[in-house]
């Protein structure tokens, strides 16, 4: 029967008549999976003299690796810099919800905040592992306080800090622990972080550059120290000059240590960064881009007003605004709608869209060899998605595509020739 | 012999593949009677495993009840390696239709005895009860499997040195770099495929022409090993035209009536 037993028990599953993101592009293959984990079919039947317990007809979709959303600071009314009791169940609640949006590991991100708030909520929260309860959490991205005060965005002014007695005690002083924390965001420029990056990165801590004013020179040398993140890639940063690119230089800058990618977090939601800068950053260094939701609190909720902590927003289909104003209050896009639209702006293909969300992120974080991957033993969190194809609209009259939502027009407003949606359906996402 | 001439590869291809699932089917196997076939690799098989699979998929055939000996593997070459004949076996054949792994026997090219290795080989097909058909190819110096010009006629399983002609025609496999073609192989002899009751060669294309020439218009040698099926009893060459060239106009013109005879129809009562 399915395995002679020599290796494992357990049952192995085989998705077939699907095709799978694997070696960069989309194969027909069929997957095999055992215990969380992609197996190899042809030791399997070679070794174990192995073949399926199960078979699941996918019907011609598109299996993807998990999404991986380093940059998330909460959803469904549920904020993570809030310093509660529960965080860990907060934090829960949301990794199930974005199950349904394909992200099968993520970074709870918090903003800055006062070191109580660190202290209490940091403890909370381990890394561990995702299932069908909801996706893994890699570990916190810390998104300030150490960043520039002319750059602080949204985030509170009376909590930055700045580099006072030499780096790592800082960081210990404020956050407490690094202990599960994957993620950086600091300011460069700021005197004394060479320093920090170098520990933080000989911690195997990502450090990301963000809310910063620093040049070109300043973030190469912050790279050359350790730096491998650019935090949403042109938002809160100095805008890109002819004679002094800023940190957006370094997508093409010649002084990266070899051996060294530089990522960048990408907002793709249409409206925190214009499809034709998106496309420019794209097209300069697409092995790079990192597509990140940066979703507040009122992700996932209904249209209408909210109150959320201090703030009142107002929800009007993507954008979020301050109650009564044209103000944007932050992302609520979801990881499915960010991958969606960054296909159809950059006019990329399919797998590199999927790159973006799942093998682009693993290997920031330098977890590709477990996940971002469909390869024989990495993890088996993956969506699968459904590919359809939307019939492009006339100019003059506005033709209803024909989606399997049922939607009379597109939700999505894809009407692109050849514009795909990608839909995600949970039923295989961890066997 | 027969020598069965189809106008090109992918008639031949079919040809080879519907006389296969034919005689699988008509053998009736069953948990107490396999049916053993013998298998070859290379890409002149690759046309006859593609429609097996179409017919697999079809309904026609399972392979439930075979059991399948390949005729050789290269020594030394990681069982992963793309080129190795497991993952010939496995992506073009095995693991699209429905045979149980442990009756697909292939030898082992990194095992730590050769010799015993070659030695159980014979000792599974005996146990096996023989081959019922072994299907082969050709190669352009005359070999069947890795049978080298100068093989005894009677050889069984063993390990041989490859001849610079084999390593040369494999190159394109490894990227025309000739340092990286393995030089050894493991495989069944000459007197092994004699064996079997029945023997069916595929050889197709215009650089095998005159290796089928010498196959079959001259004697028995060991210099072109395939020859020795001359002696066997029911032997059948399946062929497409560019493979004739070197041939006798009056052997082609015998055989190519005697093939519009007895094209194999389908089994229909089947099902």
């Amino acid at each position: 029967m399915p395995s002679n037993k020599s290796v494992s028990d357990a049952p192995i599953t085989q998705f077939i008549n699907c095709r799978i993101l694997r070696d960069n592009e989309l194969q027909r293959e069929d997957l095999w999976v055992r215990e969380g984990r992609i197996l190899d079919p042809e030791k399997l039947f070679f070794d174990e003299q192995g073949y399926a317990d199960k078979r699941v007809d996918c019907e011609g979709s598109i299996i993807a690796p998990g999404f991986i959303d380093v940059q998330i600071n909460g959803g469904y009314g549920i904020d993570f810099s809030q310093a509660s009791e529960n965080v860990s169940d907060g934090v829960s609640f949301v990794a199930k919800k974005i199950l349904e949006h394909g992200v099968t590991s993520f970074c709870p991100t918090l903003v800055t905040s006062p070191p109580e708030v660190y202290h209490k909520v940091l403890p909370q929260v381990k890394v561990h592992d995702g299932g069908p309860h909801g996706a893994g959490v890699l570990g916190f991205h810390l998104e300030g306080p150490f960043i520039s005060a002319e750059k602080k965005g949204a985030h509170p002014e009376k909590y930055l800090r700045t580099f006072k007695s030499g780096g790592l005690e800082d960081l210990m002083e404020v956050y407490g622990s690094l202990d599960d924390v994957a993620i950086v965001t600091l300011a460069p420029e700021l005197p004394g972080s060479q320093s920090v990056v170098r520990e933080l990165s000989r911690r195997g801590i990502t450090v990301s550059l963000g809310h910063s004013a620093a040049d070109l020179s300043q973030a190469e040398e912050a790279v050359q120290h350790g730096a491998t993140f650019i935090t949403h890639l042109f938002n809160a940063m100095l805008p890109f000059h002819h004679r002094d690119p800023g940190i957006v230089g370094l997508l093409t800058s010649d002084r990266i240590p070899a051996g060294r990618t530089v990522y960048y977090g990408m907002i793709a939601d249409g409206i925190h960064t214009n499809p034709a800068a998106l496309r420019i950053a794209h097209r300069a260094h697409p092995s790079g881009l990192v597509l990140v939701t940066d979703a507040i609190t009122a992700m996932g909720l209904p249209p209408g007003r909210h109150t959320l902590g201090q703030q009142v927003i107002e929800i009007q289909g993507l954008h979020a605004y301050v109650a009564g104003t044209k103000t944007l209050s932050g992302s609520i896009a979801t990881m499915d709608m960010c991958v969606r639209h960054f296909k159809q702006a950059s006019g990329c293909s399919v797998q590199e869209a999927l790159e973006a969300a799942s093998l682009h992120p693993a290997q920031l974080l330098g977890i590709s060899h477990k996940k971002g991957k469909l390869d024989y033993g990495s993890d088996a969190g993956q969506s699968r998605l459904h590919l359809y194809f939307c019939i492009p609209a006339v100019r003059a009259a506005v033709v209803p595509p024909l989606c399997p939502q049922r939607f009379l027009g597109c939700k999505y407003g894809l009407f692109s020739w050849g514009g795909g949606c990608i839909t995600v359906d949970q039923s295989l996402q961890f066997l | 012999m027969r020598l069965v001439i189809l106008d090109d590869y992918d008639l031949a291809s079919e040809w080879a593949a519907k006389y296969i699932r034919n005689r699988i089917v008509q053998f009736k196997p069953s948990a107490d009677r396999f049916f053993t076939l013998g298998l070859p690799t290379g890409s002149t098989p690759y046309g006859c495993y593609q429609k097996l699979i179409e017919y697999y998929r079809h309904g026609d055939i399972s392979f439930k009840y075979v059991k399948t000996f390949n005729m050789d593997e290269y020594v030394g070459l990681p069982r992963a390696h793309p080129e190795s004949y497991h993952s010939y076996m496995w992506n073009n054949f095995f693991k699209h239709i429905d045979i149980d792994p442990a009756n697909a026997h292939i030898l082992d090219g990194n095992a730590q005895n050769l010799e015993e290795e070659c030695q159980a080989y014979e000792q599974k097909i005996a146990e096996a009860g023989g081959i019922e058909l072994f299907v082969g190819g050709i190669g352009p110096d005359g070999h069947i499997a890795f049978n080298e010009p100068g093989s005894s006629l009677v050889s069984r399983t063993r390990v041989k040195t490859l001849a610079k002609d084999t390593i040369v025609a494999n190159a394109r496999f490894f990227g025309n770099d000739l340092s990286k073609v393995p030089t050894m192989a493991l495989t069944v002899g000459v007197g092994t495929v004699m064996d079997a009751k029945e023997v069916m060669i595929l050889i197709t294309g215009a650089h095998k022409a005159f290796a089928l020439y010498k196959a079959i218009e001259e004697g028995v040698n060991h210099m072109w090993t395939v020859s020795a099926f001359q002696q066997h009893p029911r032997t059948i060459f399946v062929c497409d035209e560019d493979a004739t060239l070197e041939l006798r106009v009056k052997t082609v013109k015998y055989f190519k009536v005697m093939t519009i005879n007895k094209t194999p129809k389908f089994v229909w009562w089947l099902k």
